[in-house]
């Protein structure tokens, strides 16, 4: 369980996270959404008590992080940002912040074999790929066992495979009842992955909602057709919103295909394409995020 | 798992791991006691092969200990390098938020690699620092007026100084790079405040010279491994203080900003 309330963090002038309050419940896999720049990564580190919050206040499983006697037992995380000396093994790594709890060597073991990096584990990490060290991170991360788990941009640099493996972990961890929060900036992936969202934009709250309501709320029902005779099937369809795309091409918005296509029976009209679009996500999230990004392609 | 919790002596053994397992330490400790070693014995060979051509003057110049702890000087830098290392080799790869998560109180970790530095440095200087003292000796046993024994008064306390004085700077470097969280940026200052300061000193009156410099960092350790009392310095024990004074300073610093700072 983490708790945040009136989480605020500024570095110099700017304001990286702004007054943000949410609770993260154990149990799900919990998506913290929001475009590059948003402040997740500052969120996380607020968390974690890496930096130190401007105002407001933030608990893990009812502590700051910091009080926890054995933190690794409470909170795994994988930060965005490398975490490891370049010079030092995947094993070695491991160890030395297992020493620090007490867990044993056959834990490392134990973990980088989960983690599939048993071939690499002495090779120095330096030597990693982006999906090693993503590998590395989280076998760091479930060292503890713990019973919160915090991922930032954890399928950043994996392949497909990988990306599959963690999305099976995720729902795995919060099966078992753990607090799961992971971070991304891409929506598709949330919604393969994630039962309850936060989106943040700015530093600042959008929204805090299951991924089912996220998307019923940001889904149009729109379906494409294709017909030579476009212009007549949009006469005929008065109730719905009609858009001509491309000659030949009308995207309505307000009735099913199976309307459409009975319509367009009933008045002799040929159709060669018949497709529901569902807005996808992607688009969605942009909608909702647009006036809270930071960096934005002119 | 017996009792789940984070405690010093399991920080230190975390850090042992960490000192062991990156191999700038292995090099950086292993060009340490190389320049401990050799330059006393090229040191006393030179002067053992010249010494027929020596003035009396130069000759009175030549000191057995100068000689024996010739490598002293030269190896601090490599063990103030790695000093630096052991804690701004953190910060540029990002262990450090690693370490953190782990010890997040933070200030566990500074005194375990405080700890884990000075015990090595020390360890490894004092028997290289006496191996160097035999060699040199063994090298110049032609020469009776450059002879002394480890039971001379004086001679112990210079070995055992000297070794000292190496833990200190090491210490010192350590506190400077958690302060300053760069590796170039902590060499630079270390190089700063120990080499390019004391002969700077030089340009100042004689006056304001022996005023200034019997409180410098370096000149104050350096009295440690002095065999004879420089009457412009104070006096072993009193200068031994100002030494670790500093070091406890930047130690200090280093755990007031590790503490407040973001990591």
């Amino acid at each position: 369980m983490i708790e945040a309330t009136g989480l605020t963090k500024d570095y110099g002038e700017k304001r990286a996270v702004d007054g943000l309050g949410f609770t993260v419940q154990p149990g799900i896999v919990t998506g913290f959404l929001g475009p590059n720049g948003s402040g997740k990564s500052t969120t996380m580190r607020l968390i974690l008590g890496l930096d130190r919050p401007t105002a407001g206040d933030v608990t893990v499983n009812g502590k700051h992080y910091a009080q926890h006697p054995a933190p690794l037992h409470e909170v795994g995380a994988l930060l965005e940002a490398r975490s490891v000396h370049t010079g030092r093994s995947a094993r070695n790594h491991l160890l030395a912040l297992a020493q620090t709890h007490g867990i044993p060597r056959s834990r490392v073991d134990e973990l980088t074999d989960f983690v599939g990096l048993h071939d690499v584990a002495r090779k120095r990490a330096g030597k990693f790929s982006l999906g090693m060290g993503q590998r590395l991170g989280l076998a760091t991360a479930l060292l503890g066992d713990p019973a919160t788990v915090i991922l930032d941009e954890p399928v950043n640099g994996l392949d497909p495979e990988g990306i599959h493996w963690i999305r099976n972990m995720l729902k795995q961890l919060a099966a078992e009842g753990r607090t799961v929060f992971v971070s991304s900036h891409l929506m598709s992936e949330m919604a393969l992955t994630a039962d309850h969202l936060i989106v943040i934009g700015r530093g600042k709250l959008i929204a805090d909602t299951t991924v089912e309501e996220f998307v019923r709320r940001a889904s149009r029902n729109v379906v494409r057709v294709r017909s030579p005779q476009a212009l007549k099937l949009g006469d005929v369809l008065k109730d719905a919103k009609v858009t001509q795309v491309e000659p030949g091409v009308l995207e309505i918005e307000g009735l099913d295909a199976a309307v459409i296509g009975d319509t367009a029976l009933a008045h002799q009209i040929a159709i060669h394409e018949l497709t529901p679009v569902q807005a996808s996500l992607e688009e969605a999230f942009m909608e909702l995020t647009q006036d809270d990004v930071e960096y934005r392609a002119a | 798992m017996t009792t789940v919790a984070v405690t010093q002596p399991r920080v230190v053994r975390s850090e042992w791991t960490k000192f062991i397992t990156v191999r700038s330490t292995l090099w950086s400790l292993g060009v340490g006691i190389l320049l401990t070693l050799l330059f006393p014995i090229l040191f006393a060979a030179v002067t053992s092969a010249h010494w027929g051509t020596m003035s009396p003057h130069e000759r009175a110049d030549r000191h057995p200990m100068d000689i024996a702890l010739a490598g002293v000087n030269v190896a601090q830098l490599a063990i103030a390098v790695l000093g630096v290392l052991v804690i701004t080799a953190e910060y540029s790869t990002g262990m450090i938020r690693s370490t953190f998560l782990a010890v997040p109180k933070r200030l566990p970790v500074l005194w375990a690699k405080l700890g884990v530095f000075a015990v090595v440095s020390f360890a490894l200087t004092l028997p290289a620092v006496i191996v160097s003292f035999y060699t040199s000796q063994a090298i110049l046993n032609r020469h009776h007026i450059l002879q002394t024994s480890i039971s001379s008064p004086g001679v112990l306390r210079v070995i055992v100084g000297s070794a000292l004085y190496v833990m200190g700077v090491g210490v010192f470097a350590l506190a400077l790079g958690a302060i300053i969280r760069n590796t170039a940026g902590g060499i630079s200052a270390f190089v700063g405040i120990f080499f390019v300061i004391p002969p700077l000193m030089n340009v100042l009156p004689l006056s304001w010279n022996n005023a200034i410099s019997k409180w410098l960092p370096s000149e104050a350790g350096r009295q440690l491994f002095a065999l004879t009392r420089d009457p412009s310095r104070f006096a072993q024990w009193p200068s031994g203080a100002i030494f670790l004074g500093y070091c406890v300073l930047a130690i200090a610093i280093a755990a007031v900003l590790l503490v407040r700072r973001d990591a």
